[in-house]
């Protein structure tokens, strides 16, 4: 009896169900009928954040591979150590801070692979360790991860590593030592160019012989890398390779490593010293211009503020060069200028179309 | 009459993907009049009309069933013959809900023979029935009938606002048009009903320009088109050889949002319209798009009103995606049928253009006027996404046709702080989403604008009502 009942019931909502649809003129209802609904627009150019970080660590490769070409597995080691180190303090942190995972999105790979090329071959790896954590740990994540850190975490940390570890982070490989491997450590030209500022006789000898006495690099080697620093910063030629290919990939746009190259070499022309192409090519001018003031987070949003920011890096930069207490001055400038982004975007609103 | 390339190219602008070869090649096919056909009083922007009709009537195709209801407002006229089943409130594309009149057409009053919907053999063969209007010779009829004529049929801006073509065409005291531009630009994706009227109908869009010039005392006339459409340059081409005065074919890069009112006075002309309230007039500009003219030259010369348009029903989950002809009223599912059903299931059901059109939740919803595009897409074109921090990369700030700081406003919204966008321009913003396209963190950058814009709107509208209030006292 009651089966009976249940069935009629069934046959009766089936059919009220039934005459529904009819009046209504509608199909049944299937899931396919949730339609998504979202603002506008519905199409995208299929960009991403990864996308933009794969492409800068695509275009720091050549560099990266110059660099262990001179500096042999020493720097491989650095590389790895900064690296891996970077991608578990982004987990960690996320982790802790309770937010989702943020390691796929690349930055910490590329925070890692920058601040491993702007550090000195065979620098103690527990070092490489504590700059690493520091910069994904207190540079990055302690002010909310991507897109919040004011300084960029890769150079922050190297300043922190600069006054921490002084010796070895001023303590530089030859180029090429494992294939001499007596005399490994040497200065850098830019602990030679500080002195030629006051004693600017220098400067007639050294670059009308540059194979000289002196043992200081000329200009092929300077262009090509085989000179001493950091493991990313000397070969020019491999760095502009990166440029060019970010360029071309619109990840960056020529304001700010023009405004910062030509600042170096204008300034140093004014200055005296060592010659301007010295100025740029030795030392973090290059890896700076075209890496690191480029990050995008920590650097002005429009052309015009990119062109002031860019300049105000240069100039820094070789401010602290002929004036300062270290031969380098370029990661100091950018973290500078980083702290005035803020200010020179508010200088530099673009101009409404329409507006007065 | 000549062909000039454009000499302007404005700030920022995207290329998404056309995907105009779907239906490009699809000749504008009549779609027969469907049983249900939901119309609402509120197809335009501005006012909506004042339903006329009730529960019950039977309406003449033609028949005023809505009154315009103040000065930014439009009438509206039943689209074909039936009974009023039902007046109530609609849900529309864009969300909001209007008063809709529901009419079963194929109802017959008593004492008229049953006989099948024949509306549609009828309305192909356009000497069978009667004009609605009388046809009025637009050389010979004043400056004022024409402007009465093209109120009475109804007319909007048949792009996507929806402005009333006849306050548009009749600037206020003091205001002179110097340029009248017809849009051609169609630069939505997927959207190819204005690339078909210049193919199929160039002559009664001619036509429609002729009256517009008229109406606005003679103003140079710039046809605005992109180059990706060189047929539709060459049909425009042929159908104004001949025409007097200066009247220029302006060829536009192609550039998304190349259709937009101000871009395109800049792109052609080189003149810059003011930031809001400013309008395109108080330059020298009414811009109206092509459709428009052609619906205006059918309401003169033909004296029809605008009770049908082509929508493009298109996108990949569609079977045959077409231009189609079809009554204002007509419901999404019938056009989708019409066009051979679901290829697969879409995912996303988009009234209009994938840059700014409307994603729809059913499709029980019916077009207007101004429904230029029905989009089906499959899950495969729909972009899913969550948003990131934004990383200051400019994309935005490159994109953006109007060159506000697209990033800034996006942060200031997000912290609800509304004052600080209003300070950041957000109100010249024309929301047509070139900085969320663009944007790789997937931030709705278009969308915190409108949600801003939304906000200070009504804190203006509240100002204004407490002001008169005040004053009242």
């Amino acid at each position: 009896m009651t089966g009976e009942r249940k069935a009629a019931n069934v046959l009766l909502v089936l059919q009220v169900l039934h005459v529904l649809q009819i009046s209504h003129h509608m199909k049944p209802k299937d899931t396919a009928e949730h339609f998504i609904l979202s603002s506008s627009p519905h199409a995208h150019a299929k960009t991403s954040v990864s996308r933009i970080m794969l492409d800068v660590i695509i275009a720091l490769l050549p560099t990266t591979a110059a660099g262990i070409w001179f500096f042999g597995m020493p720097a491989v080691w650095t590389i790895a150590t900064c690296v891996s180190t970077c991608v578990v303090t982004e987990a960690l942190c996320r982790l802790a801070m309770k937010r989702e995972n943020t390691i796929g999105d690349l930055s910490a790979v590329l925070t890692g692979l920058l601040l491993a090329l702007n550090l000195p071959a065979g620098i103690p790896l527990w070092m490489a360790v504590v700059g690493s954590a520091f910069a994904i740990g207190v540079a990055k994540q302690a002010f909310g991860g991507l897109g919040m850190n004011p300084f960029n975490p890769a150079l922050a940390a190297r300043a922190f590593m600069l006054i921490s570890f002084t010796g070895p982070m001023t303590t530089w490989l030859k180029p090429l030592w494992w294939k001499t491997p007596e005399a490994v450590t040497t200065a850098t030209p830019l602990a030679t160019m500080k002195t030629w500022f006051v004693e600017k006789t220098v400067e007639a000898t050294a670059s009308a012989t540059p194979h000289s006495a002196s043992a200081f690099p000329g200009l092929w080697d300077m262009a090509i890398g085989s000179i001493p620093g950091c493991i990313g910063e000397v070969s020019a030629i491999a760095l502009a390779i990166g440029a060019i290919y970010l360029l071309w990939r619109k990840v960056i746009t020529w304001h700010i490593p023009v405004a910062f190259i030509a600042t170096v070499f204008v300034y140093s022309l004014i200055a005296g010293g060592a010659p301007a192409y010295m100025q740029v090519l030795a030392g973090g001018v290059m890896i700076g211009a075209c890496f690191m003031a480029t990050d995008y987070v920590t650097s002005p949003t429009t052309a015009k503020g990119k062109l002031i920011f860019g300049f105000g890096c240069g100039l820094l930069c070789m401010l602290i060069r002929q004036f300062g207490s270290y031969p380098e001055g370029c990661s100091f400038a950018i973290l500078i200028m980083n702290a005035v982004a803020p200010l020179i975007n508010r200088w530099t609103q673009p101009k409404p179309f329409g507006a007065k | 009459m000549r062909t000039v390339k454009s000499p302007f190219k404005f700030k920022g602008g995207v290329h998404p993907d056309y995907n105009k070869e779907l239906a490009r090649d699809k000749a504008i096919e009549r779609m027969p009049v469907p049983a249900e056909l939901v119309v609402s009083m509120s197809q335009h922007l501005g006012a909506p009309a004042k339903c006329l009709v009730k529960a019950g009537d039977f309406v003449k195709r033609g028949q005023l069933i809505g009154e315009k209801n103040g000065f930014i407002s439009v009438c509206v006229r039943a689209p074909a013959d039936g009974k009023v089943v039902a007046v109530e409130k609609r849900l529309g594309p864009a969300g909001g809900k209007a008063d809709a009149v529901i009419f079963d057409t194929t109802a017959k009053p008593e004492g008229e023979p049953a006989e099948p919907n024949n509306q549609t053999i009828k309305q192909s063969n356009n000497q069978t029935i009667s004009p609605i209007l009388p046809p009025l010779d637009w050389k010979a009829a004043s400056r004022e009938e024409l402007l009465k004529r093209v109120e009475e049929a109804g007319i909007c801006g048949m792009g996507g606002a929806g402005f009333p073509t006849n306050v548009k065409l009749n600037p206020p005291p003091g205001k002179r048009c110097e340029y009248l531009i017809l849009n051609g630009a169609e630069c939505e994706p997927y959207l190819t009903a204005d690339f078909r009227l210049m193919l199929e109908r160039a002559d009664r869009i001619r036509v429609g320009v002729e009256i517009m010039r008229k109406i606005l005392g003679g103003p140079a006339v710039r046809i605005a088109i992109e180059e990706n459409k060189p047929e539709a340059i060459a049909a425009m081409e042929k159908a104004f050889a001949d025409i007097e005065g200066n009247v220029e074919i302006v060829v536009l890069p192609v550039l998304y949002p190349q259709g937009s009112e101000k871009h395109q006075i800049f792109a052609t002309v080189g003149r810059v319209v003011p930031e809001p309230p400013a309008l395109p007039i108080d330059v020298g500009f009414v811009v109206e798009n092509l459709g428009t003219g052609a619906a205006i030259g059918d309401a003169v010369e033909k004296g029809d009103p605008l009770l049908e348009r082509v929508t493009t029903v298109s996108g990949d989950a569609v079977a045959e995606p077409k231009n189609v002809l079809a009554p204002s009223g007509t419901k999404y599912s019938d056009l989708i049928a019409f066009c051979g059903g679901e290829k697969v299931p879409p995912a996303k059901l988009i009234s209009g253009g994938t840059m700014m059109g409307f994603a729809v939740s059913t499709p029980e919803i019916a077009t207007t006027k101004t429904t230029s595009g029905l989009l089906l897409l499959s899950s495969k074109r729909v972009f899913q996404y969550s948003s990131q921090a934004c990383i200051n990369c400019g994309r935005c700030v490159r994109a953006c046709p109007m060159n506000l700081n697209a990033a800034e406003i996006a942060k200031a919204v997000e912290s609800d702080d509304v004052k600080a966008a209003e300070d950041l321009h957000v109100m010249t913003c024309i929301e047509c989403g070139a900085c969320s396209f663009s944007c790789p963190a997937y931030r709705p950058i278009t969308q915190f604008c409108r949600r801003a814009k939304n906000s200070i709107r009504a804190r203006m509208a509240a100002e204004k009502a407490k002001a008169a209030a005040a004053a009242a006292k």
